[in-house]
């Protein structure tokens, strides 16, 4: 089986984020990166269904020059190559441009299967693994937490809310949203960073792929929330900070 | 028709919730836009979820009717839907953020070369066009994101950005529309929806909740939040993460995929807030946040909040619980 495992690179999950002097993203320049985290379970699950079943696993990745660490990360846990379309300026694209580029990048490929996290920790728009799919004619499930293959394709257990799940038949090729909890994930061994660097990483450029797309969903501002509540902050030293929250608890919520 | 769309969802022949917030969403855009808003239910066999649309502040109601749509299938509703939308042309479809919508509203979205403004959580007019606001960075960051392109455009609404009680009630008249769909283009099979087994821990029942996240690091260090949920007589619960890692049993879990609670006090313990964390708890009575990011998410909803290392500051509470229950 040929596996795609769509992967982005996000600012780390502790950053302290600053908007920058535009005001429509934040400052980049001194954030840590790391794979999203769903999108490193669906690469997990991806390697697992390789063991199970044989093939190949290809990670592709639409970012910055910065995101080949990321890349280098997935071929060391055992992707067996990757395709990077190097862009710097991903903020004048929306999700329909960005899934353009990621589906035409993919079709070249003729996978079997596509996997891709249910959503990013940044824009967190939970859609990118959809629309590939409708822009490349395949049937999709979202929020994925079991993949095993069936007679007529694969079945998969969605997740649904409050507690339900179903499960669901489709034929391949199919495209797939993973939900963190999926699997447990590995860590690179020192062998899989060796091999790593001798993997082939296929650079491509948004012109390489021929796809033009105008954004229709443009982030005008970005700020920060306003509060909802007035949150009494409690402060002092761990014991003061304490002491004062069993008195509200114990005199004015009365739960102690 | 032009005006808004307000596509709603059932199960079963039973309303999700967020339906009625999206619907209450729905007038206030129309009514500040000076449109109309109407709304579309799709299934089988949904004539008298319809009537009971019938009796909303709406212009008109649609029933989407057709054998199959007895089951959800993404190919099913999108196809239908677009049916729908191609014909009563509205300049904005609106839907609850459900994890149903999630997976077919950006394909339908995709079909009229449009994006799906997700998870909105709030809108202004300008220009007589709406600017949507939705969060960034699982809460950090807001943004404003407004549609452009050709009409329609399509925006789905967070749990709880808009409350169900300002529905306003008046009379629609009922349209049943029979979208053209074939089986033969639904390529998914799926089966009945279950539950994993019944539920040993109760969350729902429980008076105080001490919740645990992502900031005691590792497995080890959850005795240290158990301690502080017995000193209070508390229920022990956590945030996905945690239980994705198997530090706590997945029936421990609040939130958008656990259980939804609403206790006299939920102490929020190195948990950041992730919206999907928050539609499970926010209707808790007192909301308490230990947290070393002052800038995390769950600040926006706590009533009490202590900014600092929770290795410090829960055993110190452990501390001074014991001593006030002296």
């Amino acid at each position: 089986m040929k596996i795609i495992v769509s992967i982005k690179q996000v600012p780390v999950r502790d950053s302290q984020l600053r908007i920058d002097a535009g005001g429509r993203w934040i400052q980049e320049n001194d954030l840590s990166f790391e794979i999203n985290e769903p999108d490193a379970y669906a690469l997990e699950e991806a390697l697992q269904l390789k063991e199970k079943q044989g093939g190949e696993v290809v990670a592709l990745c639409l970012g910055p020059a910065r995101a080949s660490q990321t890349i280098r990360e997935a071929l060391a846990k055992g992707a067996d190559r990757a395709i990077h379309i190097e862009e710097e300026d991903l903020t004048s694209f929306d999700t329909l441009g960005m899934a353009k580029l990621l589906a035409k990048a993919a079709e070249a490929e003729k996978p079997d299967l596509i996997l891709t996290g249910l959503q990013s920790d940044d824009l967190g728009s939970g859609q990118t693994g959809v629309v590939m799919a409708e822009i490349l004619g395949l049937p999709s499930a979202t929020i994925i937490m079991a993949v095993e293959t069936a007679d007529s394709g694969i079945r998969v257990k969605r997740e649904l809310e409050d507690g339900w799940f179903q499960n669901v038949e489709m034929p391949l090729p199919a495209v797939l949203t993973i939900q963190s909890g999926i699997n447990k994930l590995r860590y690179a061994t020192l062998m899989g960073i060796k091999k790593a660097k001798t993997k082939e990483v296929k650079r491509l450029t948004v012109g390489d792929l021929g796809v033009t797309s105008t954004p229709v969903a443009v982030i005008e501002r970005v700020y920060l929330p306003q509060r909802t509540k007035q949150t009494q902050i409690l402060d002092g030293s761990a014991r003061e900070a304490a002491a004062k929250l069993v008195e509200k608890l114990k005199f004015e919520v009365r739960a102690i | 028709m032009s005006g808004v769309l307000v596509i709603m969802e059932q199960r079963g022949g039973a309303w999700s919730r967020m339906s009625w917030e999206t619907l209450v969403a729905g007038q206030q855009l129309a009514k500040q836009t000076g449109s109309t808003v109407s709304a579309a239910v799709a299934g089988q066999g949904i004539g008298a979820l319809a009537n009971e649309l019938a009796s909303k502040r709406l212009d008109k109601v649609y029933a989407v009717e057709h054998q199959l749509l007895g089951a959800y299938t993404a190919d099913g509703y999108t196809s239908a839907l677009e049916h729908l939308v191609r014909n009563a042309s509205p300049d904005i479809v609106l839907f609850p953020h459900t994890y149903q919508v999630r997976d077919f509203a950006p394909k339908l979205a995709t079909r009229f070369g449009q994006v799906l403004i997700s998870d909105t959580i709030g809108f202004r007019v300008e220009g007589g066009a709406p600017v949507f606001a939705r969060q960034l960075f699982q809460g950090k960051l807001n943004a404003d994101v407004k549609a452009g392109g050709p009409v329609p455009h399509f925006a789905s609404v967070q749990a709880g950005a808009f409350r169900a009680d300002q529905l306003e009630v008046g009379t629609a008249a009922v349209e049943t529309f029979a979208p053209a769909l074939s089986a033969d283009k639904i390529r998914a099979k799926p089966d009945t929806p279950f539950r994993e087994s019944t539920r040993a821990v109760d969350l729902t029942a429980a008076d105080i909740i001490v919740s645990v996240g992502r900031g005691i690091k590792e497995k080890d260090n959850i005795p240290i939040v158990e301690e502080l949920a017995q000193a209070l007589g508390a229920e022990l619960a956590a945030s996905r993460p945690i239980c994705d890692s198997g530090w706590l049993p997945m029936e421990r879990q609040v939130g958008s995929s656990g259980q939804t609670v609403s206790p006299k006090v939920y102490m929020a313990v190195g948990i950041s807030g992730a919206i999907q964390h928050l539609v499970g708890m926010k209707g808790a009575k007192t909301i308490v946040a230990i947290n070393k990011d002052s800038n995390a998410p769950i600040f926006e909803v706590a009533d009490y909040g202590i900014v600092g290392d929770l290795f410090e500051v829960v055993p110190a509470l452990v501390e001074e619980v014991k001593k006030a229950k002296l």
